[in-house]
């Protein structure tokens, strides 16, 4: 329970239903510290809210103190992918981790029978196998988070809310009488409330120097940049670099020499791209040998797009060749693989892939396939 | 705040049941009207309401009453002596032992804590040492007894030591009514802080007891009622219930029973599990508190399932946000972060009875 609106509703209609509830909420993180008030408790109002919404459905609830391994398990890991020149999401690394290793460990030991979450995504079981499925809701679709839930974890865990819509949500709050029923969405990194992550990076971070050139993709220097931690493939705005004939996007980061590649957005193009860590939800095997049709997705805010998959080069790696050229895709970030609505796993973007080849003259034409 | 039927309480530390008469005492007391800084006899009719739980009070660790200054509770008493000494110039420095309660330790620098020994008492050796070093009016603060392990601190002695150098000393005895005597006199320190709701009384209010002049800056300043000490209203219904639990507890001791009940409930806890480790027990204790560590379980998940199944009992301090923190006491006695993080705190009273901790034996042996 988390104190929004989604994790609230999920307890209350489940008591509705009849079960026996216990509400947890994680403390992940000092939050007088992340807001750098030292006389803020500890806790922020998200967790009074929690309590008061427990209270209000009439279940015990107890906070679990995750602050060290949510640190060790997400804090420093996002802070050093930002230093390999990656673009990490924490939220995986907390659902892979905190979440649904250690919650679900511990509502074990209560004699829970399921662990219950606000997320919107579907769970289906039949005799045979659990799979997920992209929540009904598609505009609150939560799969591209939750692709790492292994199979075991999918056999303990329940999504209420991924029947229905947000607006439902809401309207349920206001049902029940839920004090957060008006409450806004969280929208950033929940540890990293002021928005800027680069704190963050310096705090946990190695620390290592990480300033270097940028250099364009057609060889020349362009100057110097403040450490790679500070670029992300795909981005435009803030790169400080004028005078070209068009916009610079970050075509790619050299983590070896510190190197930021900028070049025209024709050179964002991926054609194809190596994925690690595959978790995968599909029929029993795992990636399949030959290339299979999948759609695939490589940021939450894209829609899949129809790709290939195939085995990868190494262990737990799997090759995804997109039909037409896909923008922005980078490295740290999560490509999840759909059947159509049923969620068949994913794995993280590794750095390289192969760049469509447009010849130069022909860049400024349009490309097939944009993404938002 | 009666405990229900399908509850097993063991945190009276944290807070005791009220007793009945006292929730007659406050409840009669709240349709009585006045302002006790009132002329008129309503105001007459309060203020001696609040005198008479004065004497009640005063009465329990053997003062006049008018050492006695109502607070809202061990909190404001701490502060307002600490504050009040350093604020009014009496003393510039504070010491403390390193078990004290955060109201206190707050005040300290790290270097002016003062550490325990094993068994959780006050190293007197490294007090003198500490004080040799020192010239500047000072104020050591020494609990009475520790809330987390139940360990009875050496006041007189510590006292001695500091009056001696010409210090003051405050003693926390928020835990001592009514688990063992308390005697200002012999105790020897200059000021007492106390709670009501540790020995039935209702919560919010409390006081600090001195047999001094020494000036105290009030923290609280405006009209000033408990003779400018303490500015604000009094709470009359609440100092009401709290001279009526100051008189049960005079009246009736059961520090021998429950002592009995404690000393046989450890036995059977190292009976069924061998392995654990229980905080203090070779040292002097108050007879009604245990502190045990399993290894290896965490005090959050032990807290947890025992409260599913019905017994309340805590562990280090707990923070508003309910996230179990390690003990600072357990850490002062040289407990590793591991045994520190898999203490819990249980803490009887009157209202316990063999047959409670016989089932709280059963199920924490499974934990």
């Amino acid at each position: 329970m988390s104190g929004g609106v989604d994790s609230s509703v999920c307890a209350a209609l489940l008591v509705e239903q009849g079960y026996d509830v216990i509400g947890l909420t994680m403390q992940l993180y000092d939050h007088g510290a992340a807001t750098s008030k030292s006389k803020t408790c500890c806790a922020g109002q998200d967790i009074h809210d929690a309590k008061r919404v427990a209270d209000k459905v009439g279940i015990p609830h107890y906070v679990l103190d995750y602050e060290k391994r949510f640190e060790k398990d997400v804090i420093i890991p996002f802070a050093e992918s930002y230093q390999r020149g990656e673009t990490p999401i924490p939220c995986i690394l907390c659902n892979q981790t905190v979440k649904f290793r250690d919650l679900i460990d511990a509502a074990r030991d209560f004699g829970a029978e399921a662990l219950a979450t606000g997320h919107y995504i579907r769970r289906a079981e039949d005799e045979e196998a659990v799979s997920l499925h992209r929540a009904v809701d598609q505009s609150k679709d939560q799969s591209y988070f939750l692709f790492a839930t292994t199979p075991e974890q999918l056999a303990f865990v329940r999504f209420p809310l991924g029947e229905i819509s947000k607006a439902e949500t809401r309207v349920l709050a206001e049902k029940f009488d839920l004090d957060i029923a008006d409450k806004a969405d969280s929208q950033d990194i929940c540890f990293v409330p002021t928005g800027s992550y680069t704190n963050i990076v310096d705090k946990f971070g190695s620390g290592a120097a990480s300033q270097g050139r940028f250099v364009h993709v057609d060889g020349h220097d362009m100057g110097e940049h403040n450490g790679i931690e500070n670029y992300t493939v795909g981005q435009r705005r803030g790169l400080g670099l004028g005078g070209e004939a068009e916009p610079l996007y970050v075509i790619e980061i050299r983590l070896a020499d510190h190197e930021v590649v900028v070049g025209p957005r024709a050179d964002l193009a991926k054609h194809e791209i190596e994925v690690r860590d595959v978790n995968w939800l599909g029929a029993p095997g795992g990636v399949p040998e030959t290339e299979m049709r999948i759609q695939a997705r490589v940021r939450n805010t894209h829609e899949p797009v129809s790709a290939l998959i195939s085995q990868g080069a190494g262990a737990g790696q799997a090759k995804v060749s997109f039909d037409e050229p896909l923008y922005g895709v980078s490295p740290g970030q999560a490509c999840v693989f759909y059947d159509g609505d049923q969620v068949l796993g994913g794995g993280w973007i590794m750095a390289g892939g192969t760049n469509m080849t447009v010849p130069h003259n022909k860049r400024n034409e349009g490309v097939a396939g944009l993404q938002a | 705040m009666a405990i229900p039927d399908d509850r097993i309480y063991l945190d009276y530390n944290a807070t005791a049941p009220v007793y009945p008469e006292v929730v007659d005492v406050v409840s009669s007391a709240l349709r009585d009207l006045g302002n006790a800084s009132s002329v008129h006899a309503e105001g007459r009719s309060v203020r001696g309401t609040i005198e008479d739980a004065r004497d009640s009070v005063s009465n329990l660790i053997g003062l006049p009453s008018q050492s006695i200054t109502f607070t809202s509770g061990g909190t404001e008493a701490n502060t307002t002596v600490i504050r009040g000494l350093l604020d009014s110039g009496a003393v510039s420095n504070v010491y403390c032992s390193a078990v004290e309660h955060p109201s206190v330790l707050e005040y300290t620098d790290p270097q002016h804590q003062i550490p325990v020994d094993e068994d959780g008492q006050l190293d007197l050796g490294k007090l003198e040492d500490v004080l040799k070093q020192h010239n500047a009016p000072f104020l050591l603060c020494v609990m009475l007894t520790n809330n987390e392990t139940g360990v009875i601190q050496p006041v007189r002695e510590a006292s001695d030591l500091v009056h001696e150098r010409g210090g003051l000393v405050l003693c926390d005895a928020v835990q001592g009514p009514g688990k063992l005597a308390v005697d200002f006199n012999s105790l020897g320190a200059d000021f007492l802080t106390f709670s009501a709701h540790k020995i039935g009384g209702p919560q919010g209010v409390g006081c600090f007891a001195t047999n001094t002049d020494v000036a105290l800056e009030p923290v609280l300043i405006g009209g000033g009622q408990e003779k400018k000490r303490r500015s604000g209203t009094e709470n009359a219904a609440g100092i009401a219930g709290y001279g009526a639990a100051a008189r049960i507890t005079a009246e009736k001791s059961d520090v021998e029973r429950v002592g009995k009940l404690r000393d046989r409930m450890e036995a059977a806890l190292l009976e069924a599990r061998p392995d654990v480790c229980i905080f203090g027990q070779n040292g002097s204790r108050i007879s009604n508190t245990t502190n045990i560590a399993i290894p290896g379980i965490s005090s959050e998940r032990q807290l947890i399932k025992l409260d599913l199944a019905g017994f309340s009992v805590s562990a280090g301090s707990a923070c508003s946000s309910g996230k179990v923190s390690t003990s600072h006491v357990l850490l002062a006695m040289g407990a590793s972060e591991d045994m520190a993080q898999s203490a819990i705190r249980i803490s009887i009273g009157v209202g316990t009875s063999w047959h409670d901790l016989e089932k709280f034996v059963a199920v924490w042996a499974t934990l």
